[in-house]
């Protein structure tokens, strides 16, 4: 077994990265799936920030995963009280239904 | 060094699988526990390399709030036990080839990046706020986030203030023929309106209601 570097942990922030967005990509369910995928993005995110800041010896990945932490909580706050309420405004919140913008 | 790299493989395992998973599976109560599942996971990695403190952070914030915020709103949705089919409109359908073959160009995209990555020979030596063994990760990181970086730090305490300002006004309705409280109301009437003498003559009583 070799040694575990930075050049894994890499690979597993890029794996789940690419999963978010297939998630993002393929969903067929409600937009709670992808606020969920959205998490997962900024967790690979995060993983390459602390990966970088430990192997590397230098404390400011370690602060900035710190900031988007703060600012990925608040976007799932936000978005799910938008969620809930076009959820009382239309009834659904399947992704197929909401076609109002015909985008 | 032979325990990180079996404890390395057996928490990523565990983090890529869950993290199919959320995607994958049909139940979204069931996505919001493989995300838990995810988050716990990526934190015992954080901490297993040394940031410990993020690690914590990330448990406390993640599976503390952020998990259980989705599992109220799927809760209260009643959108949990929909059947939900894959590929399940032949309209809508088109695009989903188109999404992987992005999705995989992606990911060789990174792939190829993180192979042929290599930084300057005097990068170590270039960095501003080094992490010593001396002091834990927590103490070094709170003598960098209070010092360097305390208007980023403060800005952040804002931006969670508006996104919970944000989150009541969105969600925040009035609704009809609903009794509530009015201090206004209470505290601002008069000993006049409330209280009249009456002159009750004897043997006769007196009619309050006219």
């Amino acid at each position: 077994m070799s040694e575990i570097g930075l050049g894994h942990y890499l690979t597993l922030g890029a794996v789940i990265f690419t999963i978010g967005i297939v998630g993002i990509f393929l969903n067929r369910k409600n937009i709670i799936v992808i606020l969920m995928s959205i998490e997962l993005i900024l967790l690979a995110v995060n993983i390459n920030l602390v990966s970088f800041s430990i192997f590397l010896g230098d404390l400011s990945g370690q602060i900035f995963t710190l900031f988007i932490l703060t600012v990925a909580a608040a976007e799932a706050a936000i978005g799910l009280a938008i969620i809930v309420v076009y959820y009382r405004n239309s009834g659904t919140i399947r992704v197929e239904e909401i076609d109002e913008l015909k985008g | 060094m032979i325990a990180h790299t079996i404890f390395f493989y057996i928490f990523s395992i565990i983090a890529v699988i869950s993290a199919i998973m959320v995607t994958a599976s049909k139940n979204t109560v069931h996505s919001v526990f493989f995300l838990i599942l995810d988050f716990i996971s990526i934190s015992c990695l954080f901490i297993m390399i040394g940031a410990e403190f993020l690690g914590m952070i990330m448990l406390i914030v993640y599976v503390g709030a952020v998990a259980v915020l989705f599992l109220f709103v799927v809760m209260m949705l009643n959108v949990a036990q929909q059947k939900n089919q894959w590929f399940i409109s032949k309209s809508s359908s088109n695009h989903i080839p188109i999404g992987l073959v992005i999705s995989a160009l992606i990911f060789f995209e990174l792939i190829i990046v993180i192979g042929g990555w290599k930084y300057k020979p005097d990068l170590q030596n270039s960095n501003n706020f080094t992490s010593s063994n001396e002091i834990t990760n927590t103490h070094s990181l709170g003598q960098v986030l209070y010092t360097d970086y305390i208007h980023i730090f403060q800005i952040s305490g804002m931006i969670l203030l508006i996104a919970m300002i944000g989150a009541i006004v969105l969600t925040f309705r009035q609704r009809e023929g609903v009794k509530t409280q009015s201090y206004i109301k209470q505290i601002s009437r008069e000993r006049s309106e409330g209280v009249e003498v009456l002159e009750v003559a004897s043997r006769k009583g007196v009619k309050i209601d006219e």
